[in-house]
């Protein structure tokens, strides 16, 4: 084992991994965090902690991460690298480890025109591969990325996104090989909704044996209404939502939406763990964690493991 | 070269209010090219603030002038004769242009009627589109001829991010994706290998974060 992350050690198992996901609320408040926490308690092995995603300010993901872990969940640091240089980066990892948060994904994050700053300036003294080596290089040489020796290295696993509905399409194989050459673990990818797509890609990971060497897990997130598939097949990038998808949301009744989502989302989990090289399961509910339960155990991915 | 496009009048006409004698400078370089402070924009300009002075019951007076180069003590100075005749100079040269007037002249009033823009080409008649970031140490070499921290909108210095979407970039349509462009050339070139090298974390000393460049030529300094 390279850290002491508990997803790590769930992915030496022979189970299928399960993360999700926690959005810090807009302000101070730390009982949002606590709430999501009980809904998501025992039925995740790691729960990712969004880094003002979107663009939009919100309480950021290591304070909420270091709530998590007090309440006894392992949190995942996700950092983009937009807001911050290599300094407030390397010291905010740091500041994760001496708080024994010991998983991390490290991305690029979206444009702030996206945002509720658009004004604002935009950091990107590194990309996310540059993070996943910076954060590598603390690890396994016990190095800033500047050179000098750290005191207590912090051991990390790292994490990284992959879209493979992004374009171009034929390059996107290269890009997960150049995030694992960087020093990526794991990878979650974008949502999936285009399974043929994925499939696709998978191959062509498979093809080049890159799924025996980083573990895969497979985005996915519930579609509320007929409503949000549309927003997000039209709306947000790098999203691809098929036809089918939105046909199908808008043939039931607007109120049996949710639930005819829900079992969208069970489908596709058991349609991807058939998919060989999926390792795992990433369940993003936007603001709709109190649904995360349910799909895991729709899935058949109780009880989790304890390691 | 540099772009540059003209600020509104209205803001030009807020600089100059206290003033009824004013010398116009336009710069017969970039900003020429760029239909942005050429003798004639110039020209144009000149008539547009005497205008609305008028409208408003004033007089403007404006020397029109263009400088060969305003970026350029030597040419600069070519102001000096006139100086006298006037109470401030509106430039409309690039932010280089205005400056140099302004250190040559210490006690004239200098205001830009142009926003700088950046470092560009035309991509046909009237479209001009950033190129160059003058980071002080180019990449072109090993990304096909396309800068990336010019033209992707994140800089991202190791390939497209995940908003990629036909070519174009996330945050607008009209945007191209540098790293599909650059991609593009890769393959053209025979070169996509190359694509998974690892571009390390850049030395952004070289660029604006080390602090304001200079470059000393000692065979000519």
């Amino acid at each position: 084992m390279k850290t002491y992350s508990v997803l790590e050690k769930v992915l030496a198992t022979e189970r299928f991994a399960v993360t999700s996901e926690c959005g810090p609320p807009r302000g101070a408040v730390p009982e949002k965090i606590k709430q999501k926490a009980e809904l998501l308690r025992g039925y995740v092995d790691a729960v990712n902690v969004t880094d003002n995603q979107t663009a939009v300010v919100r309480m950021s993901s290591l304070s909420a991460c270091i709530l998590l872990k007090q309440l006894g969940l392992n949190p995942i640091l996700q950092m983009v690298t937009r807001d911050r240089n290599r300094l407030a980066m390397q010291s905010d990892i740091l500041g994760a480890y001496a708080h024994s948060i010991n998983t991390m994904l490290c991305l690029s994050g979206d444009h702030p025109c996206f945002g509720d700053h658009p004004s604002a300036a935009n950091v990107y003294d590194l990309d996310s591969i540059q993070l996943i080596q910076t954060v590598r290089k603390m690890r396994d040489e016990g190095k800033f990325q500047g050179g000098d020796d750290i005191e207590n290295p912090p051991k990390m696993f790292i994490g990284a996104a992959a879209n493979p509905f992004a374009d171009p399409f034929e390059l996107r194989v290269a890009r997960l090989a150049k995030k694992m050459k960087a020093g990526a673990d794991f990878i979650q990818t974008q949502c999936i909704y285009n399974l043929d797509k994925f499939e696709l890609w998978m191959q062509g990971v498979r093809d080049r044996g890159l799924h025996e060497k980083v573990a895969i897990l497979a985005g996915v997130t519930p579609m509320k209404s007929a409503g949000m598939a549309k927003y997000m097949k039209n709306r947000v990038p790098g999203m691809d939502v098929p036809d089918e998808v939105v046909k199908r949301l808008s043939g039931v009744p607007k109120e049996k939406q949710p639930e005819e989502g829900i079992t969208m989302c069970v489908e596709t989990i058991e349609r991807l763990k058939e998919v060989e090289g999926v390792r795992g399961f990433h369940i993003m509910a936007i603001e709709w964690e109190e649904k995360v339960p349910e799909i895991v155990e729709r899935a058949g991915l109780l009880p989790r493991p304890k390691v | 070269m540099i772009t540059a496009e003209s600020k509104p009048i209205d803001e030009i006409i807020e600089y100059i209010r206290p003033y009824r004698r004013i010398i116009l400078a336009g710069c017969n370089e970039c900003v020429t090219v760029c239909s942005a402070g050429g003798r004639k924009e110039v020209g144009i300009l000149s008539s547009a603030l005497q205008m609305a002075f008028m409208k408003s019951g004033r007089n403007l007076e404006v020397k029109e002038i263009t400088l060969e180069r305003q970026c350029d003590p030597e040419y600069v100075e070519e102001l000096a004769p006139i100086m006298d005749q006037a109470e401030a100079v509106v430039s409309m040269a690039c932010g280089c242009g205005v400056q140099e007037v302004a250190r040559r002249f210490k006690h004239t009033p200098v205001f830009p009627a142009v926003n700088t823009k950046f470092m560009g080409a035309s991509e046909r008649q009237g479209v001009w589109a950033e190129r160059c970031q003058g980071c002080g140490e180019c990449v072109l070499a090993v990304t096909g001829g396309i800068c990336p921290i010019a033209r992707c909108s994140k800089r991202l210095l190791n390939g497209p991010c995940g908003g990629s979407t036909n070519g174009k970039c996330e945050i607008n349509p009209e945007t191209d994706c540098a790293w599909q462009l650059i991609w593009d050339r890769l393959k053209a070139l025979g070169l996509e290998d190359r694509y998974e090298e690892i571009m390390e974390a850049k030395d952004w000393r070289t660029s604006r974060d080390g602090g304001p460049r200079r470059i000393i030529k000692e065979d000519l300094a």
